[in-house]
């Protein structure tokens, strides 16, 4: 039988708003997931190693008479520190722990409805045999001899199947992930940039086109014009207008970017006035004009 | 009317007379996500849905019309953000607490009977199996119990050992750090039984049927000294709350691994994330139990040393998780 709805392999996915706009959420790859895991993992033992400390200066000063207390709060902390750093961590608003928010990702529930306290605690639950599981494995391989070897490369393969778990699924997700109904996104954000058609009286207005010259070239052609101005880079501004130039057959006097921008302006004002009447001109070799 | 607009007239004026609103809604959700939603203003409580929408409006006319990939990649991301900030948001955190203990914890418990019922059993029938194995042969004994956590409670130990072992504080540390350990350690087991849970839920049968086996061998130890009532009564104090404990995360394991391996008419994808969400409900009340249990063990057990208060403090602790678990929130209807 034919699988119905498989996912597309990009890590692109639509998200169609109450609004009826469909938003596109980029996953995050398994790379940055683990990442970030690894940045958390580097936070929780800092704080580990910190609190330890604090707690036996803490004992060395004041807990002569109360010697128990402390063991009591560092098991607690230890404990909760353990299962319940990344759940109050993803509570909040951010949904991200710091690893996460460092590399800019969230967690996001795959409905796109809201994210419940359920749903964090089950993702995050499952840590236990993601990471645990198959470290214990790793210990109690480093602490037996021979006769055991076997069954500790048994036991860490089949622990190491919710290790890798993200990387047999085109979704990226996690053993908790999966049972928790949520997937992690990327969540970058993006400056408006600078409006490069703005009338600023600028000597670009002053070069005119004509309609064949402003035929050449489509939208993927425009936008990668737009990422050049943005850049900004002196040799790839150069390298741009003699391409442009030689396809125009034009050889003006006009400094490169002046001649770019004014290039820039005309044809997107060209493209868009199209796109008003219905026709996108994808790229060069799109006719539909 | 004037002369000809120029040509780019509709892409230049539609992000100058909007982008106000942008930065205005950014400046919003940076205030929602640095501070608190508290730190808005009522105006801002008017304003954040309509400038998201305006927004997303905003998107959806530039897709169509305008060819500036930077500020379509902009808005789009504006939109996500504020998307998640609006339709993401949480109830406050005492709502929560209130909704969790006042139905949508005994609901999710209810939720998951048939599995709780299917694991009460194996539990009860691993006791059997462990006691009538080492009543055959004492040489299970070792194998079910690890040496290092019998601390000499074996077939060999004499009586007044095993006595001591029922009605005696424990020699080394307070009874708080003893207390503290057990409650971490047990729901540290429970976890994992809850996780294992994700492989079908064939590990979870395992372990709990080696919590049961275990408990099963120590009574086969302690038996044949007269002393069965004694052990009854030394794990029923903690025991009724600490084995339901137990017992409620491995169904909320297996009601995972079922929902995986049986989704019925639904997707996998989807069944498995229903029953997650229940089975972390449960799982929240387990750890609160076994928090339960290790003061009741740590303390209450040490403290109260006479089988029939042992007995009554255990039987109280079950018929009200029983009690809580039956009853309570059954009038609620709708989502927890």
């Amino acid at each position: 039988m034919a699988r119905r709805n498989r996912p597309p392999r990009t890590l692109n996915r639509a998200l169609v708003t109450p609004e009826g706009v469909a938003l596109n959420l980029k996953l995050a790859s398994a790379g940055t997931r683990a990442s970030a895991f690894l940045l958390d993992w580097l936070i929780l033992i800092a704080v580990l190693i910190a609190a330890t400390l604090l707690v036996m200066l803490l004992f060395w000063a004041i807990g002569k008479s109360y010697p128990t207390v402390f063991a009591v709060i560092w098991l607690l902390f230890f404990f909760v520190l353990r299962n319940f750093y990344f759940t109050l961590m993803e509570s909040g608003a951010r949904a991200a722990t710091f690893g996460k928010r460092m590399l800019k990702l969230r967690v996001v529930a795959r409905d796109g409805g809201r994210l419940t306290g359920a749903a964090v605690i089950a993702r995050n639950l499952m840590r236990e045999i993601e990471i645990f599981l198959p470290l214990t494995f790793l210990a109690f391989g480093a602490a037996e001899g021979f006769v055991d070897r076997w069954t500790t490369v048994l036991g860490f393969a089949w622990a190491a199947i919710f290790l890798f778990f993200p990387l047999f699924n085109r979704h990226r997700l996690r053993a908790g992930d999966l049972i928790a109904g949520t997937w992690v996104v990327e969540n970058a954000r993006r400056a408006i940039g600078e409006d490069l058609v703005r009338a600023d009286g600028k000597a670009a207005d002053l070069l005119r086109f004509t309609p064949e010259e402003l035929a050449v070239y489509g939208q993927f052609e425009l936008q990668r014009l737009e990422d050049v101005l943005r850049r900004d880079d002196a040799d790839s501004i150069t390298m741009v207008a003699a391409a442009i130039r030689r396809k125009l057959g034009r050889d003006d006097t006009i400094a490169d970017r002046v001649f770019l921008d004014s290039y820039y302006r005309a044809l997107r004002g060209e493209l868009e006035r199209k796109l008003l009447f219905g026709r996108r001109k994808r790229d060069k070799f799109d006719d539909a004009s | 009317m004037t002369a000809v607009a120029p040509p780019q007239f509709a892409a230049r004026h539609f992000r100058a007379e909007r982008e106000a609103d942008w930065l205005l809604l950014e400046e919003l959700l940076d205030l929602v996500e640095k501070k608190s939603p508290r730190r808005l203003s009522e105006d801002d409580l008017i304003d954040l849905p309509r400038l998201y929408r305006a927004t997303l409006s905003a998107l959806s006319v530039a897709r169509e019309t305008s060819l500036d990939a930077a500020m379509i990649a902009y808005l789009e991301s504006l939109c996500t953000r504020a998307y998640f900030i609006l339709y993401g948001c949480r109830e406050p955190w005492s709502r929560q607490l209130k909704t969790y203990f006042a139905h949508g914890w005994p609901q999710a418990v209810r939720a998951i009977a048939p599995e709780i019922v299917v694991i009460a059993l194996l539990f009860v029938a691993s006791i059997f199996a462990g006691y009538y194995l080492v009543h055959a042969d004492p040489a299970w004994f070792d194998a079910i119990i690890p040496p290092g956590l019998a601390q000499g409670r074996d077939m060999q130990a004499t009586t007044e050992t095993l006595r001591s072992s029922l009605y005696d504080a424990p020699s080394e540390g307070g009874l708080e750090v003893f207390a503290t350990y057990l409650f971490t350690h047990n729901s540290q087991i429970s976890i994992l039984a809850f996780a294992l849970g994700f492989a079908f839920g064939i590990p979870t049968f395992f372990l709990i049927a080696q919590n049961g086996a275990m408990m099963g061998a120590l009574f086969a130890a302690f038996v044949p000294h007269g002393l069965g009532i004694g052990l009854a009564g030394w794990l029923a104090i903690h025991g009724t709350t600490e084995i339901s404990a137990i017992i409620l995360a491995g169904a909320a394991g297996l009601h995972i691994g079922r929902a995986m391996a049986f989704p019925g008419a639904r997707s996998r994808l989807a069944a498995a994330g229903d029953a997650g969400k229940r089975a972390a409900l449960v799982m929240i009340g387990v750890i609160l139990m076994l928090l339960v249990a290790g003061l009741l063990e740590g303390f209450g057990r040490q403290l109260i040393t006479d089988d029939n208060a042992r007995f009554a403090v255990g039987g109280t602790m079950f018929i009200l998780w029983l009690g809580y678990f039956g009853l309570v929130g059954r009038r609620h209807h709708g989502t927890a």
